[in-house]
């Protein structure tokens, strides 16, 4: 027999789990107030809408910026057409069988694939192989690709949630196969399509590592005049004057500035998106 | 799902008021998008093995993976073992899992069954936005903030070493694993439950013999998936430690991993060059990595779904 009362023991454990919860809402809270914290300096309008000056160590965040809407837009126009259709297939055209098994595997595999290896890809087929060189273009298609197992699977999910006698009356009423998926499959999924292509922007706008292997600079100047041009982005900017700066390595507040900016664009998205969700959740009850 | 596809088909064989093959576009549109999807994704593995040729034929696929020494700028003596690599990439998550397993159990029973539910509706979605943040975040804060605490807690003359990184990945991996542990004990039937406390037994009684091995292959599968993230991450590892291929298991030494390998050698690798494709090479065995453990939690998951599906 143990010592404690089955009552006092489980007041024991649950006290270590609650320090646990606890520790885990701390970490979060201490990250967001340390990057808070050590921008104060540099956080006013000025940051945001001035390019970064003296090789990054004054001025703002405008040039990074910049790239990184140039790079959430290249992954929004390549993953999503791409990605909703090829759900839109593989939900509804694809039968069952040894093929729909094979995409099912392809597609889990590719979402755990580490993005230095997505890094490695868009190095040896866009910048290599294809020629775009270290370009705007080059980094937005390999962010795309990383995005796309995240789109397909979400959109999926959508649209496997919707009800299969939504199908069945519409193609009871006469309608062809594309007209019920147009008319009425289409809409219901959309607002869990739209959940997860916000957070494979999301995932696409914070991610480094691909990005540093195929074409994003420490500065530049001037902001990117063509696809075909290098660029700044912000998840590299803040690798690189951290590391490569006296400044930030130190922890200058642009440093910290840059860090703050993207951590709020990245959760406003995750917020959007989970507040999308909700609503999806709360309208259709099958 | 079989009734429709069969009224689909017979559909478009007729076709609508008299016209044939009304459906047949959007199918072989689809058809289309999907087939360049499967040929991006399979490129992946295509393009990594083509790019690593050079390096296996070279130096051998042996040497390779069962070489000591990782040194590939100086001349004349040039070594691509991976172990160094592998060791270093071993060494951090293994650290890591020590950190994250139990906080994130324990954080997940707490979620699952202790919070109030006005907490966890809160809680959830920010365990949810913590696992968005991204790397380079988390990274900048290893390298500003967490190596100064690491330095003095274990009175160091630096914080730049594994076990700095091992912290934080473990702050990485417990959203994760939290999120996906919580479906799995959220799945639970009711009735299982219930039983137990029908039968006399406490709250943690029923958690520690009735819930936690019914959910045991979900939490496993969360486990593996959120080591996954620690082999697989780049950035923080990059800026948590001073990257020394060295072969060592001493969580007080800097070590370089395999991620961070590829990321800072590239640049300085010239394309078609050895180098170049030892890096290559790199990849394909983080590659085979990240795919073995991904297939192992999705077996277990299988499993698991079987039983309460």
């Amino acid at each position: 027999m143990s010592i404690f009362s089955r009552n006092a023991r489980e007041r024991i454990y649950f006290t270590m789990f609650r320090l646990c919860g606890g520790l885990v809402v701390l970490t979060l809270l201490m990250i967001v107030s340390y990057m808070i914290a050590g921008s104060l300096p540099v956080l006013d309008l000025s940051f945001l809408t001035e390019p970064p000056r003296g090789a990054n160590t004054r001025g703002g965040i405008l040039t990074p910026m910049i790239g990184t809407i140039h790079l959430m837009a290249i992954v929004f126009v390549f993953a999503v057409p791409v990605g909703v259709l090829t759900s839109v297939y593989l939900s509804e055209y694809q039968r069952k069988g040894w093929t729909s098994w094979f995409w099912n595997m392809i597609i889990s595999n590719l979402a755990g694939v580490p993005s230095i290896v997505y890094g490695l890809l868009g190095l040896a087929l866009f910048v290599g192989f294809i020629g775009l060189g270290r370009s705007l273009l080059a980094s937005g298609l390999t962010l795309g690709i990383l995005a796309l197992p995240i789109v397909i699977s979400a959109s999926r999910e959508a649209i496997a949630a919707v009800p299969r006698s939504v199908r069945e009356a519409s193609i009871a009423l006469g309608a062809t196969k594309w007209q019920t998926i147009w008319h009425h499959v289409l809409p219901y999924a959309l607002p869990g399509i739209l959940t997860g292509v916000i957070l494979a922007m999301s995932r696409a706008a914070g991610e480094t590592a691909p990005i540093l292997l195929t074409g994003a600079a420490f500065y530049m100047s001037s902001m990117p005049d063509s696809l075909f041009s290098q660029f700044m982005a912000l998840p590299y900017h803040i690798y690189a004057v951290a590391t490569q700066t006296m400044a930030g390595m130190n922890g200058s507040p642009m440093v910290y500035g840059s860090a703050l900016v993207l951590l709020a664009l990245v959760i406003g998205m995750n917020l959007f998106a989970i507040i999308v969700r909700k609503r999806y959740q709360e309208r259709y009850r099958w | 799902m079989k009734y429709v596809h069969k009224c689909a088909r017979l559909h478009r064989r007729e076709g609508r008021n008299g016209r044939p093959g009304v459906d047949g576009t959007p199918h072989a549109i689809l058809f289309m998008t999907t087939l360049i999807s499967a040929t991006v994704l399979v490129t992946v593995a295509a393009f990594l093995i083509l790019g690593s040729l050079q390096a296996f034929s070279t130096i051998g696929l042996m040497e390779m993976l069962g070489g000591t020494l990782w040194s590939p700028t100086s001349y004349g003596d040039q070594a691509f073992g991976l172990l160094p690599l592998m060791a270093g990439t071993f060494l951090v998550s293994l650290l890591a899992s020590l950190i994250a397993i139990p906080i994130g159990l324990g954080c997940t029973i707490y979620l699952a069954e202790i919070a109030h539910p006005k907490v966890r509706l809160v809680m959830k979605p920010a365990i949810e936005l913590l696992a968005g943040i991204p790397s380079v975040v988390y990274g900048l804060f290893a390298m500003l903030i967490l190596q100064r605490w690491v330095a003095q807690v274990f009175d160091l003359p630096t914080g730049y070493v594994a076990l700095n990184g091992g912290v934080i990945l473990a702050i990485m991996m417990i959203p994760i694993m939290v999120s996906l542990a919580e479906d799995a004990i959220s799945a639970v039937p009711k009735e299982l439950r219930e039983a137990s406390y029908a039968l006399g037994a406490t709250r943690w009684e029923t958690m520690r013999s009735v819930i936690l091995p019914a959910s045991m292959s979900g939490i496993a599968a969360a486990i593996i998936l959120s080591i996954m993230r620690a082999v697989g991450e780049t950035m923080a590892v990059l800026m948590a430690f001073n990257q020394m291929p060295l072969l060592t298991l001493d969580p007080f030494s800097g070590v370089q991993t395999m991620t961070a390998t590829i990321a800072i050698e590239m640049g300085e690798a010239a394309a078609g060059g050895l180098h170049h494709s030892a890096l290559f090479a790199v990849g394909v065995v983080l590659f085979i990595i990240t795919l073995a453990m991904n297939s192992i939690a999705n077996w277990i998951m299988g499993r698991y779904s079987e039983a309460y599906g």
